[in-house]
Order: structure tokens, then sequence, then C-alpha cells
């Protein structure tokens, strides 16, 4: 089964290129076609990533090209368990995305290109999680990015157009960044294999070369992840884009080319128990912390709702970064490892939950304005009378993302700050909890202003969105509250093996370079005990 | 009034343009034996056609190109590309060469290379092509121009 990888970026590539050409006759037939293309791929990959999930960790080389340690050549694709994790994510939100779009999309022109843009998303995220060397991860993190910079224009008002062009400048330099640190590394190492680059680097010890890489790299994939300095295009581009991209963006783009790139890259490529590793967790730790703090607090003081919910995205992004940052801390210490492997567990925990819940409220935020023509929140309430259904699920995704005791944002937010505080940073254990209270108090503000309180004199009377965006909003609340209920259920499956694959660090190396690789790094390094709560 | 440029230009554009376009087929056909491949073939095949566009003016040439066949070409190229990695599989691999590999250096040799050649160089040629339409025919402040 292992060389069905490639499928998971052949497949939504093909159905993009597809959604423009099949049908014939009207518009209206051609983009009907296309949705049910796109709804199909979208169900094809969700089966696939379900089928992969839990299997023993695998490489496959394309084209059955496998390179030697003395002769790397071959491109490879690796799936362990971090890749499953953000493959199941990606997926799923992705055909609830597109679940969402067959009703929300219908009001835009060109609906086929918006399918075709969304698949070739897709696979370049796809693309992202799977790729095993360095410069593919580039190649298909600009493949997802170009598409979602298009995406985020769609609408082709002044404002889109403004945001994406800001988005497009952004992004582009933080690509160059990464293909700076690409540069760099193959300038160190002679590889672009990242685990052959893992390996070399041992030998390589720690010197500025390595650290200006590191730096590119946090600075470049920090950028696509809106990591403090770096979050300027975040607030414009993700309310830009139609509802279903906003939530693609902001659950799975954000993770997918951002948080996931880091991680990889620090733990398992410069490695946390190298010389480096302490200075690495410390910006992680430091950029997480600042995130947290500015993007709540710029979250606080804004009407529009989906505005809101993209700084919001901000701050929690910030909380993965944090419970990943004090895992690699620990590790850099030579802490002891079970207090790594919880606040790595409880950053991936949140990182899945976020995309639950922030998905869910774009997706809510989308059915409002769909229903009720503004996004004000000066100019919304009383929801929960004319749009019951919009309203109970933002009820749900806002006390998730609070932190509400049987929600999921709760639990994962509890895992990170006893990790937190476990690890000796009580400071931050104890921000991290005013944190969650400023985002409770946010998200009390979006559930007085919008769902209860008196209704406006609204323009039209506001009604129920379609069946199916009904059906996609409610899929998501059910999974942000079974996420949370059933932890210790989906834990072992879902969770645990991407914490393995985090902490294990430079077992990566070993485990997915090319056959007879020296493997110098597992002599150099101690092997790190399995942890978790 | 007469569009586009003046009748020497036009003569001299009406007289190359094949060519130009004959030397892109070339460079892709010929890249697995020498210097060139899909993408630059590509480049010079819309090379040659933004040529003819530039000469005869936007309102002829999309009579003769038009948007949904740079459209057609651009997706059809793609999708034939990841057609060729596909059929890897009936072979045993994604993107395994299955065909014959044939002697060194002559044009049927490589086995499927040209062939992902050929498709890349539909694709680099209609996509950029496309978007020099796009940005001659489309205007700010109105969805398109004339057709469409």
């Amino acid at each position: 089964m292992t060389n069905l990888l490639p499928l998971f970026v052949a497949i939504p590539l093909a159905g993009g290129f597809l959604a423009p050409l099949i049908g014939y006759g009207s518009d209206e037939r051609r983009a009907g076609a296309a949705r049910m293309l796109a709804l199909l791929v979208g169900a094809l990959l969700l089966a696939g990533s379900i089928a992969f999930m839990g299997a023993a960790a695998r490489v496959c080389w394309i084209g059955d090209w496998i390179g030697t340690s003395s002769r790397p050549v071959g491109l490879s694709l690796v799936c362990d368990g971090l890749t499953e994790l953000l493959l199941i994510t990606v997926n799923s939100i992705a055909f609830i995305a597109l679940i969402y779009s067959w009703s929300y999309i219908e009001r835009f022109t060109g609906r086929s290109l918006y399918y075709c843009l969304f698949l070739i998303m897709l696979a370049g995220l796809n693309g992202v999680v799977l790729a095993g060397d360095l410069f593919n991860i580039f190649v298909f993190m600009e493949v997802a990015v170009i598409a979602s910079y298009a995406l985020v224009a769609f609408g082709v008002e002044r404002p889109e157009l403004e945001a994406s062009f800001k988005y497009i400048v952004l992004g582009s330099v933080s690509s160059l960044f990464v293909l700076l640190g690409i540069a760099v590394l193959y300038n160190l190492t002679g590889q672009l294999n990242m685990a052959l680059i893992a390996d070399r680097l041992v030998a390589v010890g720690a010197t500025p070369a390595v650290w200006l890489a590191a730096g590119c790299f946090i600075m470049g994939f920090g950028l696509k992840a809106a990591m403090v300095p770096f979050h300027a295009w975040l607030p414009d581009a993700h309310p830009s884009a139609p509802a279903p991209i906003s939530a693609m963006l902001s659950g799975v783009v954000i993770k997918a080319v951002g948080v996931y790139a880091v991680c990889r890259l620090m733990f398992n490529v410069f490695g946390m128990t190298t010389p480096g590793g302490a200075m690495y967790a410390n910006v992680l730790i430091t950029l997480g912390v600042l995130s947290m703090i500015i993007g709540v607090l710029l979250a606080l003081g804004q009407w529009d709702f989906k505005r809101l919910l993209a700084y919001s995205s901000i701050s929690q992004v910030g909380y993965v970064f944090l419970g990943v940052g004090v895992g690699a801390a620990v590790l850099a210490g030579g802490g002891p490892a079970p207090v790594a492997g919880l606040a790595i567990f409880g950053g991936l925990f949140h990182l899945v939950n976020h995309a639950a819940f922030k998905s869910l409220l774009f997706l809510c935020s989308g059915a409002t304005e769909y229903g009720t023509g503004t996004r004000d929140m000066h100019n919304l309430g009383g929801l929960k009378h004319t749009m019951p259904v919009t309203a109970g699920c933002c009820r749900v995704a806002a006390l998730s993302i609070a932190g509400v005791p049987p929600f999921n944002g709760f639990w994962s937010k509890l895992i990170i700050i006893i990790a937190v505080a476990q690890a000796g940073y009580w400071s931050l254990a104890a921000l991290a909890a005013l944190v969650s209270f400023l985002t409770l108090t946010t998200f009390l503000k979006v559930q007085r202003h919008v769902i209860d309180g008196d209704p406006p004199a609204y323009e039209r009377q506001p009604r129920e969105a379609p069946g199916a965006m009904q059906l996609a909003m409610v899929c998501l609340t059910v999974a942000c509250v079974l996420l949370g209920i059933l932890l210790p259920l989906h834990q072992g499956w879902l969770i645990k093996p991407a914490q393995r694959a985090l902490v294990s660090g430079p077992g990566y190396a070993t485990a997915f370079g090319p056959p007879g690789m020296t493997a110098q790094i597992a002599q150099a390094t101690p092997r790190v005990e399995e942890a978790g709560p | 009034m007469p569009s586009g440029m003046s009748l020497i230009v036009k003569t001299v554009t009406r007289l190359v343009a094949s060519f130009i376009v004959l030397f892109g087929v070339y460079v892709a056909l010929y890249g697995h034996v020498s210097p060139g491949g899909g993408f630059a073939g590509g480049a010079i095949v819309a090379g040659g056609l933004i040529l003819v566009m530039l000469a005869f003016g936007r309102r002829q040439t999309r009579n003769m190109f038009t948007h949904g066949m740079a459209l057609g070409w651009d997706c059809g190229g793609a999708l034939a590309f990841v057609a060729i990695a596909l059929l890897g599989y009936l072979a045993g691999d994604f993107f395994l060469n299955f065909a014959g590999h044939g002697d060194p250096y002559r044009l049927a040799s490589a086995g499927t290379i040209p062939l992902s050649n050929a498709a890349i160089a539909a694709k680099v040629g209609a996509g950029l092509f496309g978007v020099f339409l796009a940005l001659a025919v489309f205007r700010p402040g109105q969805r398109q121009e004339g057709e469409q």
C-alpha cells in the first residue's frame, strides 16, 4: 500500500485540472459537474487518509528510484505519525468545506474555477505533509499558497484584491526565506532529503550557518503560520476569502505549511538534542507566547465577525507553538521525557481542535453573512430565533475555543497548561490561563452580539442556511464534542503516533533515510523514551 | 480602423510566427536528447502566439485563440502529465518509466519522458499565453471586455 502515497497528491491535482473541463452546455451544468467531481475527490481523499491511519510508518520512493547513502538520488514521500495526523485533519476539513461550498458558492461566478483552485490547494497541502525532502516541501508549499492567493481574491472586489496582494507580497518574501534556508542547508550538507540532512548535520555541528538556516525557516514558515511579528497579512487575507476557504486557510493551511513544517524541521532535522536545540526551543516559546497574547488582545476589539476570528487564529496558533516549544525546551534541556511528551501532545491536540472549531466558526460566520447580508457585529443579534442551527453550532464552537469544560478546546488547553507548569514555566502557564480567559471574553462578545441579544432592524428577515451548509456545520460541531469527550479512545490512534514522531527527533533520520545510510545520528544521540499523559 | 501594428510588422509576423511555434515544438520534443524540454518549448510556443497577438491586436487574435482554448490546453496538458505518472502504476509504481527506453540519443528513446515533455509544453504554452490573454483582455472596473 505504501506506493499509493503519491495518490494523495495526484488525485486532487487531476481532479483540479479536470474540474474546469468536464460537463457540457451551460455554465450552470458545468459548475454542477465540477461540484460533484470535487466532492468525490474529497471523499476519496478522506477515505484514503483514514485507511492510512495507524499503520506502521513508511517511506515511498517515487518511480522506484531508491537512493543509497553514497548516491542519494530520488524523491521520497514519508508517512509517519505526524503526517498521518495532518493528512486526516487536512482532508476532513477539506471534505466538510466542500460540502459547505455546495450551497455557499452558488452566488459566485466562475464556480468550476473555484473547485479547480480548491483541489490544487488540497494537492499542495497533502504534498507538504508527505514530502520527504526539503525542496519538495517548498514546491508543494508554493502550489498550496499560490492557489490560496487566488482563492482569497475570489470575490474580485477591491478589499479582496487588496488583501490578496498583501498576502502575495508577504507570502513571496517568506517563500524566499525558506528557499534561502534550503540553499544554506544544501551548501552545508549536500543533501535535500530531510533524513540525510539530519544525518549530515550531526557532523556539521552547531555553526552560525546552521543557525542562519534555522532562522530562515522559522521566519519563512512562521510567516505562513502567522506567528506574531509576521502576522500582518492574516487579518486581511482570511476574512476576505469565501467562508469555506477561510475555514481551510485558518483551519489547515496555516497548520500544514506553517506549524507542521516548523515542527518537522526543528524536531526531526535540526534536532532538539543538538547544541542549538535550546535556542530554537526558546525562539518557538517566545514567538508562541507573543502570538498568543497579541492575537487575543487584537481580537478583543474587533467588530467584524470574520476579522475577529482571524485574529483569534493567531492567538490559538500561539498555544500550539507554546506547547510544542515547551516540549522542545524540555527535550533540549535533557528534562523528563514524559513532560516533554505531554507538552507536545497538548500542542498537537490543540492543533487538531483548532482546525475543528475555527473552521466551524468561519463556516458559521459565512452562514450568518449568507442569511443576514452582514458580518458587522453591531448589526447582528438574536440569530438563535431566526437561524437556530447556525446559532447552535456557533455556540458550541465559541465554547470550545473559549475552553469551556466538556468541549475539545478545554482539554487541549488544560494539557498544555499542566505540561508548561510541570516543565517549570510557571509564569507562562499563568499567561496561558489568562489568555484563555481573554479568549472566553472575546467569544462571550460574539455570543452576546450574534447569537443572543435583541435582533436589530435587519434589512431583510434572516433565513437559515441551506441544508448542505447546515450539514457541514453539524458535522464539525459533532467533531468538536467528540474530540473532547472521546480523548481516551482516540488519543492512541490519532495523536500519540504524531507525538512519538516528534519526540523521537533524530529517529526520523534512521527510519526514513535511504537504505545503507551511515546513521551517525543513531550513535550520536540517545533514544528518548516514549512519553505521554 | 485597423487594429494592431503596422503592415511591416504584420507581414514579418505572418512569415515567422509559425516557425517560432514549430521551433518551440522541436525544443519540447527533443527535450530528452538535447538542451531544452517541455517548459522551454512551451514558453517558445507561447512567445510565438504572443507575437501574433501583439502584431494583430487583441480583437483579431482572440477570434483565433480563445480563452477557452487556452484553458482547455492548459488543463489538458496537466491532466496528461498526471495520467502518464498514474500509468506507471500499471507497471508497478507511480512515475515508473514503463515504456521501452530505446537507443540513447534517438528521438524514440527515454520511455515516457518525451510524452511528459509534450504534456508540459502544452500546459506551459497555453498557460503563459492564457496569462497574457487575461492581462490583455480583462480591464479594471469591468469583469471582461466583449465576449464570454
